[in-house]
């Protein structure tokens, strides 16, 4: 849980974190600290800089600018120490293709200084969870692609972290698998490992995540709990009106009188409100005939797009 | 710190990137077969072949058969081409294709580790593969003296230079069309280094520039090893082969990094 105020026991602190890969800057100075047992998401756009500093938190690359503390200890000097309680499923899997699929799990445990015998039973578990019991003597090569992702987070869990980061983990998951994975997640933070999740699902951000930041550009836009940023940054309920043909400008006009905030997009139109029925009546009570609509709450996909704009940057 | 075997160096840990190899090779005893035969190949028809054409050479102040003035330079030529194998085509693989390094540094390991642990690796087949050519040398007769034990740690200062340097050189490679690079440079080397015919028979200034050679200090020395002939020259090329395995190492970790942890 999220203890507010001084007692919070700190995991990771950034300050001013910079990474530049040459006169490129990848991250423009960004501050969190994240707590015990807390699920803290990264949201962004593609090339937000979410993965560089995944990459910096997992004491991997070294930030150009700023200070981290990562356990209390600084990356640049307790690296090794540092990265034995880390687990990281790295956005691109970078299995060994050639080995079986334990051997994945074993040899990777061993960079750990895990004995040969505790990485054979947590093999055995980790292959459970991951279901891929069956396909324990298999080439990595031989598997589907959402097998490969069971298999790179089972492989981030061997070393028991306290702390688990996972960059896009459920990226080509079936849904089966990635409630598991959720549920995996919820137990392993009732356990107290503190989990750090990038994600382009909201839903998935919305389900998990006590905290989070919205990316866009390296540099961070927002910063809170889902609610609160849908609060904050979104009104409480969404109408999505269709009109036949193209929105004419006049509808536009009319619409907005009922409306916080319209948004006109090319197959519909949608109107950001505080109560979605009166809304809508008043919008059919003013004479507009929209073909269809619907009024849902405002979720954290529409914060995301409001911060972060809806066209594609790069 | 305890774990610490030579902090700018690697620790302790890169010993898991010799096990991780260990695993990989496991099906592949042909390969290892195959590096046992090509030395020995050499040995036979340069060794055999030409010790009947050619005659006694001058090693040291002492006259010996060609054979067992060719050995040696075999020897240390088998150091180089198996460090080509280990050091810069499987760890290109390892480094630019299968990625297999990028998952190895969110554990404890560091890139010094990783370039380390690849010298042990390296290192032991060629260990295994100077051992098994040293006892052919004395099976056919082309050793003087039982000194030629000390050609095994002498072949290994030979690999250590060859693979610590191929390592480093391994990171500039871009793509496999660049491995013909590396074949222009082992082909002079191999070639003009003397290790099948002595420098002295070069003009003063070739003489200079092929000493430079790490394969011309090498048959020299494991020359001097095998035929019991010791000289003072001798520790100043072991050294000069220490140094650039140290050289070679300290710059594949550094490179290693701006490429995996940039
Ligand atoms: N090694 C590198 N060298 C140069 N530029 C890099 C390097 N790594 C990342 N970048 C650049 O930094 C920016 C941020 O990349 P990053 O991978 O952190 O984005 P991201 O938020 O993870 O995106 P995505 O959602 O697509 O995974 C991009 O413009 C990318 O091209
Ligand atoms: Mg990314």
């Amino acid at each position: 849980m999220t203890a507010q105020g001084g007692a919070r026991d700190i995991v990771l602190e950034a300050r001013g974190l910079v990474k530049r890969f040459g006169a490129f800057e990848a991250v423009r100075g960004v501050d969190f600290a994240i707590a015990r047992g807390e699920c803290f998401g990264f949201l962004g756009p593609n090339g937000a800089g979410k993965t560089s500093t995944m990459r910096m938190i997992s004491a991997v690359s070294r930030p150009t600018e700023g200070s981290l503390t990562i356990f209390g200890l600084d990356p640049r000097t307790h690296g090794p120490a540092i990265r034995g309680r880390i687990g990281v499923v790295p956005q691109d899997d970078s299995l060994e293709l050639e080995l079986s699929v334990r051997l994945n799990i074993e040899i990777y445990g061993r960079y750990f200084d895990l004995p040969r015998r505790v990485l054979r039973e947590r093999a055995d578990e980790l292959l459970e969870f991951a279901r891929l019991t069956e396909r324990a003597n298999s080439k990595v090569d031989d598997l589907s692609g959402g097998m490969k992702r069971r298999l790179t987070i089972a492989r981030a869990l061997v070393n028991r972290p306290d702390l688990l980061i996972l960059d896009e983990p459920t990226t080509g998951l079936d849904p089966q698998a990635r409630h598991l994975l959720w549920e995996r997640l919820y137990r392993l933070k009732r356990e107290g490992v503190t989990l750090i999740i990038t994600t382009h699902y909201m839903d998935e951000a919305e389900q998990l995540c006590d905290r989070l930041v919205v990316m866009d550009n390296g540099t961070i836009v927002a910063e809170g709990a889902p609610r609160e940023l849908i609060e904050r940054h979104s009104s409480r309920e969404v109408i999505e009106l269709r009109f036949g043909t193209d929105t004419p400008e006049q509808i536009r006009v009319a619409l907005a009188t009922h409306a916080e905030r319209v948004e006109v997009l090319p197959d519909r139109v949608l109107l950001y409100v505080e109560d979605g029925d009166v809304a809508l009546r008043a919008v059919h009570g003013s004479g507009l005939t929209p073909v269809s609509s619907l009024v849902r709450r405002s979720s954290l996909e529409d914060v995301f797009l409001r911060l972060t704009g809806r066209t594609l940057v790069d | 710190m305890a774990t610490r075997v030579l902090p700018a160096f690697g620790s302790r840990r890169s010993i898991h990137i010799f096990e991780r190899n260990f695993y990989a090779y496991r099906s592949q005893w042909l390969m290892f077969v195959s590096g046992f035969f090509e030395p020995l190949f050499y040995l036979l028809s340069i060794g055999i072949g030409l010790n009947h054409l050619v005659g006694p050479q001058l090693v040291g102040g002492r006259l010996v058969s060609y054979a067992t003035f060719v050995a040696p330079g075999m020897l240390a030529t088998s150091a180089m081409n198996g460090a080509v194998i280990d050091s810069i085509f499987n760890p290109f693989f390892r480094l630019k294709i299968s990625h297999t390094y990028d998952a190895v540094l969110s554990t404890p390991l560091d890139v010094t580790d990783v370039a380390l642990g690849e010298v042990w690796w390296a290192l032991s087949r060629a260990a295994l593969y100077a051992a098994s050519f040293i006892v052919c040398m004395v099976l056919l007769g082309d050793t003087t003296s039982w000194w030629v034990v000390l050609c095994w740690p002498g072949a290994l200062l030979a690999s250590l230079a060859f693979t610590c340097v191929g390592l480093a050189g391994c990171t500039y490679v871009r793509s496999w069309q660049d491995f013909d690079v590396v074949t222009l440079v082992q082909l002079p080397l191999f070639l003009f280094s003397g290790t099948f015919f002595p420098i002295t028979l070069y003009p003063r200034w070739l003489g200079a520039i092929v000493s430079v050679s790490p394969l011309y200090q090498a048959a020299a020395l494991l020359r001097g090893l095998a035929t019991g002939q010791f000289d003072a020259l001798m520790i100043l090329r072991a050294g000069y082969l220490v140094a650039l395995g140290l050289a070679g190492l300290w710059l594949a970790a550094r490179r290693f990094r701006a490429i995996l942890a940039p």
